[in-house]
């Protein structure tokens, strides 16, 4: 076959080639604004701000496993933009938005990083979902004195000058939550997690905080990541728990729609054995089906429930741009005000530089949809925390509010390495304001 | 004892979910020796089968609903067979005797698969008929003419863009004119909802304990789907064929037995129950892009610790592979050497799910070390051809 390519076929097919090509390129739509990757701009000239865009970029996964969470918030953080742009931009410039896909893998994410920092000279990124691409990126944002605004519920323990956390830390998310399930719910806890870096790191908070309130740990286990085989865990919990009690499940992704359906299997009903999960939203009570699901609870900073003005506003905005049976959830929520906060801090700073807008971002507040949210010096918001209970409809009932938004702690208080840290980068006389002695 | 048949339950549980999910894998790599990645996204396509068939007896009304499973099957399976004669005649066929290429290739096309449901909506897919009939049909006009081996690169050169060409502008066109109705994914990257009938969802109560109906339901189906391919094997024509063009393809064909034909068939079935599995994983699992990949590498150890080629071998494999995961993970070994402090120890450390995960796993490698051929090695002239 290759002997036969002679210079005739060649021609033959390359012309027809090139001329498919410029016949679809001419019928193709022009780019949507905010979708089009750019190609890189040449020269050194920074790009970001001049003529009449600033381009800001949007580094999630499009593809592979975390595809399935990171898509939507790809979705709030467009959504974002395109009102802003629709009400006049940022400094009177038009955003364009350079999404990036990560692939939901964690090297590809540190080179997409690079790659839109040194080649497509953004102002500003959004992006990452697990903490493990977040780590990934964190030595590239902090070598070339970027940006990063990440929208997802953690688990603490990082506090860095190049990342603004608008999730939960976990003293917004799961101590709240543990408190409440001690009053309301039963002392004994069992504990299921995945196994990485964020259940782990969770439960030894919750661990931590029994001993110290009374509540026992009367087991927990880890399933790897994927695993939907939870038959084991059923049995220890039946085991430890045959009376019924409080299972805390950080379990992420698609281990948790195996192990609802398991548990109703197994006859383990919300009556006798509640479970209070940190990684089931909206989005996921869809996945799951709100069958296996009723009575359960979620802690969370938002629900699609919430009524606030603006929440009313952003759910009928996001249902009118994506379809309406489209839900919103949580890390949305934050990826849709982060987008709003950039804004704001740019538009006090005067411009998109970047250690002007971090000055300027402390002390932002927004009318968020999920109340009045306030950052911090150390870089995270205080937010309400709220439970919800799974209801008929699908979506969440809220159970219990916390009376004022909450202030965020990044360094555990129940971990013993960082009892007594705090963060604060607006604090001088200190050798890391990232992490210091109070 | 009602502890004992509990374990014993759930341990043949987990073992009937690996055999059902191996069982397809069993026949495509074990007979056919094909190493078929996309093996996983086959049972993903069988899942999501489920799940459009469920929707449509959900509009159907609730009558229906408790009954959406006996349809959704033999739909299940019909799905998958056919994406797996497509893709045996259109790309494995030409990889038969190198392994490797087979390996990468069916790795790709389970990418692909994987991102064609995240991504599909009308617009491509109305894209795609078009393109396969203009294409396709077009070249099956010209393979009339006499003179198609001559004209045949020519009309490559001009049928291919021209259709991709027509394709796309017709898809762009609709997509632009519709808007959202069509270019809306139809499934997009979420997981979908699977909710299995409502006498599915319970349990029969034993005592303190319950058993799950869809464990049960499945270990029925299971049996079932063995003794299936067991009597299709043995007691049909081309049951006969498969097994002996499986044992000597040069002397099946001089006796005029079509094994072209054979090898689709075969695959077609190994492909479609796989589809059976991802039915019946779907109402126990997550159903998601990423279903499949869930389960490949399970399939894979159970057929190769049974032994390749053996039916027998992947039955007790995924018996014994379930049962292992099961008593280490729910730490019953450590309960029963309680006491035998260190063996003890020993079990408690591993008493977790995903530790009993990596103990099964250095078993399974210790064991293979002695037995390169798995449980049931192959004897005799075959397993040097």
């Amino acid at each position: 076959m290759t002997s036969q390519f002679g210079r005739r076929k060649f021609l033959v097919y390359g012309s027809a080639a090139l001329g498919t090509s410029l016949l679809m390129k001419a019928c193709a739509a022009p780019p949507a604004e905010d979708t089009a990757a750019e190609s890189p701009a040449a020269g050194s000239s920074p790009a970001a701000a001049s003529g009449d865009t600033i381009k800001v970029g949007i580094l999630h996964s499009l593809s592979g496993t975390m595809a399935i969470s990171e898509k939507s918030v790809v979705d709030a953080e467009q959504l974002a933009i395109k009102e802003i742009n629709a009400a006049g931009g940022v400094l009177g410039k038009q955003i364009q938005a350079v999404v990036e896909d990560g692939n939901s893998d964690w090297p590809t994410f540190a080179e997409k990083a690079a790659k839109l920092i040194d080649e497509d000279q953004v102002s500003v990124v959004f992006g990452c979902w697990t903490s493990a691409s977040r780590k990934a990126v964190l030595p590239v944002f902090e070598s070339k004195q970027h940006m990063l605004w990440y929208p997802v519920q953690y688990e603490g323990q990082e506090c860095s000058q190049n990342i603004f956390y608008t999730g939960a830390a976990p003293n917004q998310q799961i101590e709240p939550s543990v408190d409440w399930l001690l009053e309301n719910k039963g002392k004994e806890f069992f504990l299921v997690g995945s196994d990485y870096v964020f259940p782990r790191t969770a439960n030894t908070i919750i661990k931590a905080q029994l001993a110290a309130k009374g509540g026992t740990t009367v087991g927990e286990d880890y399933l790897p990541l994927g695993n939907t085989e939870v038959t084991p865990i059923i049995a220890k919990i039946r085991q430890a728990l045959p009376n019924g009690g409080v299972i805390y499940n950080t379990l992420n992704g698609d281990s948790n729609v195996a192990f609802f359906k398991q548990m109703q299997g197994a006859g383990l009903t919300a009556d006798r054995y509640p479970v209070m999960s940190v990684s089931v939203a909206e989005e996921e009570v869809q996945a799951i089906g709100k069958e296996y699901l009723l009575g359960q609870f979620a802690a969370w900073n938002y629900f699609m429930t919430v009524e606030t003005p603006a929440n009313t506003k952003f759910v009928e905005a996001f249902k009118a741009e994506y379809g309406p049976d489209r839900v919103t959830n949580d890390p949305m929520e934050a990826a849709y005000i982060a987008v709003y906060l950039w804004k704001q801090a740019a538009e006090k700073a005067g411009s998109v530089d970047i250690p002007a807008v971090r000055t300027a971002a402390y002390g932002q507040t927004l009318d968020a949809p999920g109340g009045t949210v306030t950052m911090n010096p150390n870089h995270h918001l205080s937010k309400v925390v709220r439970i919800g209970e799974v209801r008929d409809d699908g979506l969440f009932g809220i159970t219990f509010e916390t009376d004022a938004a909450v202030d965020p702690i990044p360094w555990n208080q129940f971990v013993t390495e960082t009892k007594g840290f705090s963060c604060d980068w607006t604090k001088t006389g200190v050798d890391d304001p990232g992490k210091f002695r109070l | 004892m009602i502890t004992i048949l509990d374990g014993l339950f759930n341990g043949i549980s987990i073992g009937s979910i690996l055999l059902l999910a191996a069982l397809g894998l069993a026949i495509v790599f074990g007979l056919m020796g094909v190493i078929n990645m996309a093996h996983g996204e086959l049972m993903m396509l069988g899942a999501y089968t489920t799940y459009l068939v469920q929707n449509g007896f959900r509009a159907l009304g609730d009558g229906w609903f408790e009954a959406y499973i006996f349809a959704a099957l033999p739909m299940a399976f019909l799905v998958a067979a056919l994406a797996g004669i497509v893709l045996e005649r259109g790309v494995i066929r030409y990889l038969y005797g190198r392994p490797l290429e087979t390996l990468l290739a069916t790795w790709g096309v389970s990418l692909i698969l994987q991102q064609f449901v995240r991504s599909v909506n009308w617009v491509i897919v109305i894209g795609l008929a078009l393109f396969c009939l203009l294409f396709f049909g077009g070249m099956w006009l010209l393979r009339r003419r006499s003179d198609f081996e001559r004209i045949r690169p020519i009309a490559l050169a001009v049928l291919l863009p021209l259709s991709l060409a027509i394709a796309g502008i017709v898809g762009n066109s609709i997509g632009q004119a519709r808007g959202l109705a069509v270019t809306q994914p139809w499934f997009g990257a979420q997981n979908v909802d699977v909710t299995a009938p409502a006498w599915l969802r319970g349990g029969i109560p034993l005592g303190a304990y319950q058993l799950s109906s869809v464990r049960i339901f499945i270990l029925l189906l299971t049996t079932l789907c063995v003794a299936g391919v067991y009597f299709f094997l043995q007691k049909t024509p081309w049951g006969l064929r498969i097994r002996s063009v499986t044992q000597n393809r040069s002397m099946s064909a001089c006796l005029g037995i079509p094994t072209q034909k054979v090898d689709a068939l075969t695959f077609a079935l190994g492909s479609g129950l796989a589809g059976i599995a991802g039915c019946a994983v779907s109402l126990l699992g997550s159903v998601g892009p990423n279903t499949g990949q869930n389960y490949i590498v399970n399939t894979f150890m159970v057929v190769v610790v049974g032994g390749v080629g053996k039916l027998v071998g992947t039955i007790v494999g995924a018996m014994a592979i379930g049962i292992a995961e099961y008593l280490i993970g729910s730490a019953t070994f450590a309960l029963v050497f309680a006491p035998l402090k260190p063996l003890a120890d020993f079990f408690t450390t591993f008493g977790t799910t995903s530790m009993a995960k990596v103990l099964v796993f250095i078993l399974i490698v210790a064991f293979l070390q002695f037995r390169p051929g798995g449980l049931f090695p192959q004897k005799g002239r075959t397993v040097d051809a």
